[in-house]
């Protein structure tokens, strides 16, 4: 009985011009384009320069800082206002105003005093370009240093000075793609095996096909067990192309082993599907069941870590995150992927995606009402 | 035009019948700015350290109390040996490793060669390059009061001033992202969806027999959702100066204006969308991904657009979402006036203008 209805599922998945290029373009397009998208890293500060001494100290500070390959010197401005301005058309991001006199300063007094004002809606960009501006700064300083060596205004010869070395684990080349990949493998197995069961019984219900296989003599168990399987094979067919994507254009092996890859696969789609049958199940009409989805989607994409990170949340918001299957998978799947951990490591994980996947699964169930 | 308003009537019939739908279109935004304006956020704090001090002196101790009274980190745990690091790194007990080098404050005065190493979890490479940048600041500005100590010459010293958002408030950038999404998924969403079930359920012949014009149906349809979006606008806007402090610095009067565009323009895409695809279906799952994950990447809402690839910076020009987003950090964060927003909402205009006379066009006055 069961293949029947499993039959009567994929030819109706088939039969819809829809669904079939929905499965395979989304991943597609997906995985060839975001990737390239999704990337933090500020590049090309766009700066703007008062410089206010126009003496050799501050020409060499500018070329300095051109030279860097941070920043890109968008212009020279000669005022503080006019330097507003430009980032007021968003044309720069930070104001550096050298202080006329810096070179008698830096010679005479010993320190010179510069202004860095940042345009920090975004503070990442804001913090990041300062704070790299600034060592700059003292690299500069040091430069000076050596070479005025001998002078007699170097009081002491020794600067008390160390050095801070940065290294990076298990992604030496902070390369993002690495990092979304496999963020973005569980992004479109939650969309589609997530909506498309959310659609389905609900569209039995508007369609009035539901009639039928009420009369039938199918158990529920079998209804829903039947509309879960197709789900499941075409997560994995989701996956394969995923996977395939990222190891032909993007280079990407997990770490880890396939195999749990694989099993973590198989109770996630279960969990997602399961969620989307239990909210098809409480609606009456499509637009009731996809707003719903939407909804519930929208808040498990992006409080699951995958575009910024659970532990800078508040304490209470990483608490919801708890009830959050998307997590889960997420870590799992950046853990196999970059730190190659193994099953072993991820058993909490596993737990919790199991939890999840058999209460969803049993509400599906139960909620599903052969009889008004 | 009386003729009109029986039919904007029925529309919101409609709409109001359906409770469950209204809750959720009314809560929706609710509930999204709120979580995403407190959760939403990369900024750093709290962040769990692990120390490994061999030299145990006073220098490494004025380091460790300065890392200590940061908000950014706390200590974790002080090793005992170094081989313990890879243990710690892969259970993610820990994000970042400061260890110093033996004999620090010896050598940091006379030799020149104490070391510093930060050693960061580079899975998440954009949290990895802000815990490094943060504790090499903490760092250097003890190096700087040494040397202030000392008296050591040839120094620079910057001045920071912070622009628009002194405490580094990571909801400055979210909610005029979080604005657009909302906006965009809910206004487009709604219309695509009102004229395929017409479609579906057979009532559009009866619609297109009446003697009302078909331009009039249309706006019809779109007049009650503009309504709901306007009073979604309104709560966004209160929500977000009342409860997560982003306050309005630039003129309220553009912010509206210019929101209101952008509720067109998403109005617009939705109808253009039901003239595309014949089923409920297609029509939600065409509007729901099909601008949920462009809105969501390619808008500058989370990701930089100058740090995509060209190709993509030229794609995501198509993004309405964009341009509205930039227009709403200017005008209501950054508080500059209109003419500096004079471009982007050019191209907001355009696009309004161009998806208008497109969607009427397709819209097919006769049955297949």
């Amino acid at each position: 009985m069961l293949k029947f209805l499993i039959e009567k599922e994929f030819k109706q998945i088939r039969r819809n011009s829809f669904l079939p290029k929905l499965i395979v373009v989304m991943p597609l397009m997906v995985m060839l384009v975001f990737p390239w998208a999704a990337n933090q890293e500020i590049k090309e500060v766009k700066l703007s320069i008062i410089d206010n001494d126009h003496s050799s100290y501050s020409e060499r500070l500018v070329n300095k800082i051109d030279a860097s390959g941070y920043f890109k010197l968008t212009d020279i401005s000669t005022t503080y206002p006019e330097a507003i301005r430009n980032i007021e058309s968003g044309k720069s991001d930070i104001i550096l105003e050298i202080q006329d006199e810096f070179e008698k300063n830096l010679v005479n007094e010993g320190t010179a005093r510069v202004m860095i004002s940042a345009n920090s809606v975004n503070s990442t960009k804001g913090g990041l370009g300062s704070s790299y501006l600034s060592s700059i700064f003292s690299d500069y300083a040091g430069e000076l240093r050596e070479e005025q060596g001998g002078q007699a205004m170097v009081t002491t010869t020794e600067v008390p000075s160390f050095g801070v070395i940065s290294q990076f684990k298990f992604n030496p080349h902070l390369d993002y793609k690495i990092f979304m990949v496999p963020a973005l493998m569980v992004m479109l197995l939650t969309m589609l095996c997530g909506f498309l069961p959310a659609l389905n019984i609900v569209s039995e219900k508007e369609a009035g096909t539901i009639e039928q296989i009420n009369v039938t003599p199918v158990k529920k168990l079998m209804f829903v067990l039947a509309k879960l399987i197709p789900y499941w094979v075409i997560g994995f067919v989701v996956l394969a192309i995923c996977m395939g994507l990222g190891i032909l254009v993007y280079g990407i092996y997990p770490v880890g082993s396939l195999l749990t890859i694989f099993l973590f696969t198989t109770i996630y789609i279960l969990v997602v599907s399961g969620m989307g049958l239990v909210i098809s199940n409480y609606s009456e009409t499509m637009q009731q069941a996809m707003f719903v989805m939407y909804f519930f989607m929208m808040i498990l994409i992006l409080m699951s870590g995958l575009f910024t990170p659970i532990t800078s949340m508040p304490e209470w918001a990483q608490a919801i995150t708890i009830f959050n299957p998307l997590k889960y998978f997420m870590q799992v799947m950046r853990l196999v992927y970059l730190k190659g951990s193994t099953f072993f490591e991820m058993i909490p994980q596993f737990l919790a995606l199991c939890g999840f996947a058999l209460v969803l699964n049993v509400w599906a169930v139960m909620s599903y009402k052969k009889s008004q | 035009m009386k003729q009109f308003r029986s039919f904007v009537r029925k529309e919101y019939h409609h709409i109001f019948r359906d409770k469950r739908t209204m809750m959720i279109l009314l809560a929706m935004p609710i509930i999204q700015i709120l979580l995403f304006g407190f959760a939403i956020t990369t900024e750093v704090k709290d962040v769990k350290v692990a120390l490994f001090d061999p030299s145990r002196d006073t220098s490494t101790q004025l380091i460790k109390e300065r890392i200590r009274a940061s908000e950014y980190f706390i200590i974790a745990e002080e090793l005992t040996s170094i081989d313990q690091i890879n243990d710690l790194f892969k259970y993610g007990k820990i994000n970042l490793m400061i260890i110093f080098s033996e004999n620090f404050a010896e050598n940091l005065l006379h030799t020149g060669e104490a070391k510093v190493q930060l050693i960061a979890d580079g899975t998440d490479p954009n949290q990895a390059s802000l815990l490094t940048g943060y504790a090499s600041g903490i760092l250097n500005s003890y190096q700087q009061e040494l040397m202030e100590q000392y008296r050591i010459p040839f120094q620079i010293v910057p001045e920071i001033k912070m622009l628009y958002n002194p405490q580094l408030k990571s909801a400055y950038n979210f909610v005029p992202g979080v604005m657009g999404l909302i906006l965009m998924l809910i206004c487009a969403m709604m219309t695509s969806i009102a004229i395929v079930r017409e479609k579906e359920t057979g009532t559009m012949e009866i619609l297109l027999s009446s003697p009302i014009k078909p331009v009039s149906i249309i706006l019809a349809k779109v007049v009650p959702y503009f309504t709901l979006s306007i009073a979604n606008l309104i709560t966004i806007l209160l929500l977000s100066v009342f409860v997560l402090g982003v306050p309005v610095a630039g003129s309220l009067f553009w912010l509206t204006v210019v929101s209101l565009l952008f509720i067109l323009v998403a109005l617009a895409l939705g109808i253009f969308i039901s003239t595309m695809v014949d089923t409920q279906m297609a029509a939600m799952l065409a509007s729901g991904m099909g601008l949920m994950l462009p809105t969501m990447l390619l808008s500058g809402m989370i990701f930089p657009i100058e740090s995509m690839p060209l190709l993509l910076q030229w794609l995501s020009a198509l993004v309405p979402a964009r341009w509205y987003i930039t227009i709403v950090k200017k005008i209501m964060i950054q508080g500059v006036e209109v003419q500096f927003v004079a471009k982007e909402l050019l191209v907001t205009i355009t696009m309004a203008v161009t998806l208008i006379m497109l969607a009427l066009r397709k819209f097919k006055i006769r049955l297949n």
